[in-house]
């Protein structure tokens, strides 16, 4: 009994304190201004960031060499952004109104993955003038 | 006998530990954290430690079986004082530190006492059980101070990056754990908890790694926009 009671506890806070960790990971690059390469790529701003660009940004992700560190954090943003995937279908019928809250989330996911993105393109453009110089 | 999964877990929890102790070290950050330094040289000592207890005991063996349970008892006293580092950081400008930290020792016993308690008067119990039932109860002690300290962070509008992240970090990881021995209670025969506990505790040194290693120590962050949505 008192086993079930603190697993679904648990089970509530952990909901709770990931949503928040993930919350302060992606407002922590709403600060980040986009280089105009990655304006360019991305093709949105901090404003028109959407949810279905998601996807596409992982995958750019991807092809770019990584500066170390943040992989973990793209990954914390991903389950993030599969969380609201199911939150938007849970909540679909019973809370309508939550599902513009939920979009500007995965907007402010999408955002965080571009972000990574600008990075990564900045680290792959110096090894490439590193490189050059050689 | 270990499967090539347990090898994997066991090898990518240490370098996680070492990656996030180098991290501390080399941002200098120790003075501050001095907690953290030592909740990570005590983790990296007991997976050396268990190492040796699996190579001459075995998987199955008692002796890996009390070694492990109980050193991870140890392990979640030494979280509590990272806890009791980030109440200090937290109340550091109310000079309040001393009282935090004699009530929160005084519930860490309190906690161990009544675990024992229950455990010793069920004669239908083993007094191993103690160990997973110790276990679940001190990482819900954990999720509870950790959830205080995350709703006095909100009210306050602590708005430093670093100690945001950490003590959110810390509230998952106790949560996992927590609930992970509640598992273990309410399913003691399934094989699934052995990888799942050595798993979780991957999370805690990668956070912090990537906190102390990504987040500037002057770095600030609007609380209400980790609170509430976005506008």
């Amino acid at each position: 009994m008192i086993a079930a009671l603190i697993l679904a506890i648990s089970t509530l806070t952990l909901l709770q304190f990931f949503v928040s960790y993930s919350r302060s990971l992606i407002a922590a690059s709403q600060e980040h201004v986009l280089s105009e390469q990655a304006a360019e790529v991305c093709g949105f701003t901090a404003r028109t960031a959407a949810g279905e660009h998601f996807g596409r940004l992982l995958q750019l992700i991807s092809l770019c060499p990584e500066p170390g560190g943040d992989s973990a954090e793209i990954r914390v943003v991903a389950l993030y952004f599969q969380l609201l995937g199911v939150a938007r279908i849970l909540l679909r019928w019973a809370f309508p109104s939550a599902a513009r809250w939920i979009e500007a989330e995965r907007g402010g996911c999408a955002y965080a993955a571009a972000v990574v993105l600008d990075r990564r393109i900045a680290y792959s453009r110096m090894i490439m003038a590193e490189q050059t110089n050689r | 006998m270990l499967d090539p999964a347990h090898y994997a877990i066991w090898v990518v929890v240490f370098l996680a530990e070492l990656f996030s102790l180098i991290c501390l070290l080399r941002r200098r950050a120790y003075s501050q954290h001095i907690a953290f330094v030592l909740y990570l040289c005590a983790c990296i000592g007991t997976d050396v430690a268990s190492y040796f207890f699996l190579r001459h005991s075995g998987f199955e063996s008692d002796a890996y079986y009390y070694f492990y349970y109980y050193s991870q008892s140890l392990l979640t006293i030494c979280l509590y004082f990272v806890l009791m580092n980030l109440y200090a950081q937290v109340f550091s400008e109310m000079g309040v530190g001393n009282h935090l930290r004699a009530g929160a020792m005084l519930l860490l016993g309190g906690t161990a006492g009544i675990s024992y308690y229950l455990v010793a008067t069920s004669s239908d119990r083993l007094v191993t059980h103690f160990v997973a039932e110790v276990g679940q109860n001190l990482y819900f002690v954990g999720v509870l101070l950790t959830y205080a300290l995350w709703g006095v962070i909100a009210k306050v509008r602590e708005n430093r990056t670093r100690l945001v992240q950490l003590v959110l970090s810390m509230g998952v990881y106790v949560s996992l754990s927590a609930g992970g021995y509640a598992m273990i209670n309410l399913y003691p025969t399934h094989h699934f908890w052995e990888y799942f506990l050595p798993l979780t505790s991957v999370w805690l040194p990668a956070s912090w790694a990537y906190t102390f290693l990504k987040v500037p120590e002057d770095a600030r962050l609007a609380t209400a926009r980790v609170l509430a949505p976005t506008p």
